[in-house]
């Protein structure tokens, strides 16, 4: 139980030309919930599906419980949820599951997962009429229903509506609980600062920061506050305490940091008042995830 | 939703662990033949055109088949084209769109292995090759089928005839897109049913071309099965040289160039 959940060390991958993976390495602990965050096209599904077993690494070393990820004793012990499809369509979602349950020793009973999963209803429908959200439910289910020591989710909660998305967080909630290890990609900050205790953030095929969602954030506040672009900063930043930064991004979007408190608000807002300003959705808040990756890649996230 | 009662009985901890590999198959094996026998489009190809054309070749003149009986030559023409529907067409079309919708991606990160799904499947090509045979006799012994010969020589042509129509359905299943093999597989179905000796004689086509046709794998099934089950005739060696050579290429061919995702 030494070895890490995943441990991936200088990871290249290539498809013709073009580079998915360009040198990332990244550890996922036993028994925690790590999430793989970046934009489309970053390289995340590559990653995991190296993982999977699926593809092959063009360079680097990959482990998965300590094993290589081809080796066939890891398909009982490691879940998967593919992005997409993955269920013959005509077959009825119940019945997909009966059928993986059949392919290991111990599996959870079909039924009772069903239920947890809120699809119970819709045992007897085929795959191919649920819609986009009970379909992702179908092969979360099918990811864990046989008891896994780890499990890969990519994208889990794509495209599901409010109500199902929390189904998907109780349960990976529930498998952290009861110490299994999760890999799940996501582009949804929430997602991954309410759900990890790990957060890998990759861009181009690389890893750009890493750490627990709050050392990501860090605990300082900041003001933010909108307006027409191009206020000249250097002008505010004299009027504020040592130590403080100001900087506009994207264009019209303004981020103070600092000692934020009543004095430094009061100061902001006189400032704008003398330059004719107005400061709309003027707010006071912890970084996010999305700040981090803005900062660490200039681009948005979605 | 019923998320917020936590339902007893879902332990989640970790206990994976693989089922033993002939649970598995018989499971995959199970979901298969459901799926066959469910689907409206391959039941018309494995069962419903079979016994029609069985019927209507059996009880009109409309073609000449020399001097015996009209079911004794339909018959074994009517079982080969069952084992060429199920083995081939069918198998063909169904694995190329599981292909497509990422099924056989999904299987692959169970612990059922690729053996595995290949052994579910030919049990699954077995079992309603089964059906199709037992449906098949009975409406020809109606039809007044007076079989004779070897049936064990039959039963051993059809296990060559499911190997080799199984690797030629794998090899377009493994290698063209979903559509393409769905068009394919039901093209050379309707072509081999017309030119391989299942209803019409290969006497009846030119002299040129009757010697190439006689090593198409449905005429060679087909004749080999009219021999095999009609006193007489010795055992069917040079038919069953022509489907073993078809199965070796297909098959081989096929475990080299099928693609799973």
């Amino acid at each position: 139980m030494d070895s890490p959940a995943v441990e991936i060390i200088d990871l290249v991958k290539r498809y013709g030309r073009t580079t998915a993976i360009d040198g990332l390495s990244l550890r996922a602990g036993r028994g925690a919930v790590t999430a793989v965050l970046g934009p489309n096209g970053a390289g995340k599904t590559s990653t995991v599906e190296i993982c999977e077993g699926f593809r092959r690494p063009d360079g680097g070393t990959v482990s998965v419980l300590g094993l290589d990820p081809a080796r066939p004793e890891l398909r009982a012990r490691v879940g998967v949820m593919l992005q997409s499809g993955g269920v013959p369509p005509a077959m009825r979602c119940g019945e997909w599951l009966r059928l993986t349950a059949r392919f290991y020793a111990n599996p959870l009973d079909p039924a009772a997962l069903l239920d947890r999963l809120g699809l119970t209803e819709h045992a007897r429908t085929p795959y191919r009429r649920l819609s986009g959200g009970q379909q992702q439910r179908v092969s979360l289910a099918a990811a864990v229903i046989g008891r896994p020591e780890l499990v890969f989710l990519d994208e889990p909660t794509a495209g599901l509506d409010p109500q199902a998305r929390h189904a998907c967080w109780e349960l990976v909630g529930d498998l952290r609980a009861a110490g299994v290890s999760v890999v799940l990609t996501t582009h949804h900050m929430d997602e991954a600062e309410k759900l990890s205790d790990h957060v890998v953030i990759i861009d181009h095929g690389r890893v750009v920061a890493e750490g627990t969602p709050a050392s990501l954030t860090g605990a300082e506040r900041q003001l933010r506050f909108r307006a027409r672009p191009g206020l000249a900063l250097d002008e505010l930043l004299t009027a504020l305490p040592a130590g403080s930064a100001a900087k506009e991004s994207p264009a019209g979007h303004y981020i103070i940091e600092g000692q934020v408190g009543p004095e430094l608000l009061a100061t902001v807002t006189a400032w704008c008042a003398a330059e004719g300003v107005t400061a709309d959705d003027l707010s006071i808040e912890r970084r996010t995830l999305e700040d981090v990756f803005l900062e660490l890649t200039g681009r948005e996230l979605r | 939703m019923t998320t917020n009662t936590p339902v007893p009985g879902l332990d989640l901890t970790p206990a994976g662990a693989a089922a033993p590999l002939p649970a598995m198959v018989l499971a995959q094996a199970g979901a298969e033949i459901r799926a066959m026998l469910r689907n409206g489009e391959q039941l018309l190809l494995t069962m419903i055109i079979p016994v029609l054309l069985l019927v209507g070749f059996s009880s009109a003149p409309l073609v000449d088949v020399g001097g015996g009986s009209r079911v004794d030559f339909t018959t074994p023409g009517v079982l080969a084209l069952a084992v060429m529907s199920t083995a081939f067409t069918g198998q063909a079309i169904a694995t190329g769109f599981e292909r497509r919708y990422g099924v056989l991606k999904r299987l692959g990160a169970t612990p059922l292995s690729r053996t595995g799904l290949l052994l579910a499947k030919t049990l699954a090509v077995v079992a309603v090759e089964a059906v199709q045979v037992a449906v098949i006799a009975g409406v020809a012994f109606a039809l007044g089928w007076r079989p004779g010969g070897s049936p064990l020589a039959a039963l051993a042509l059809i296990a060559l005839g499911t190997a080799a129509f199984s690797g030629l359905g794998l090899l377009m299943a493994g290698t063209l897109r979903a559509e393409a093999t769905l068009a394919g597989a039901n093209l050379v179905y309707l072509l081999l049913l017309g030119c391989g000796g299942v209803i019409f004689p290969l006497s009846a086509f030119p002299d040129a071309v009757e010697p190439a046709l006689e090593l198409l794998p449905i005429s060679a099934l087909a004749g080999g099965l009219r021999a095999a089950l009609s006193d007489g005739s010795g055992p069917p060696v040079a038919a069953a040289a022509v489907l073993a050579v078809w199965a070796a290429l297909t098959l081989g061919l096929a475990s080299r160039t099928f693609r799973w995702e």
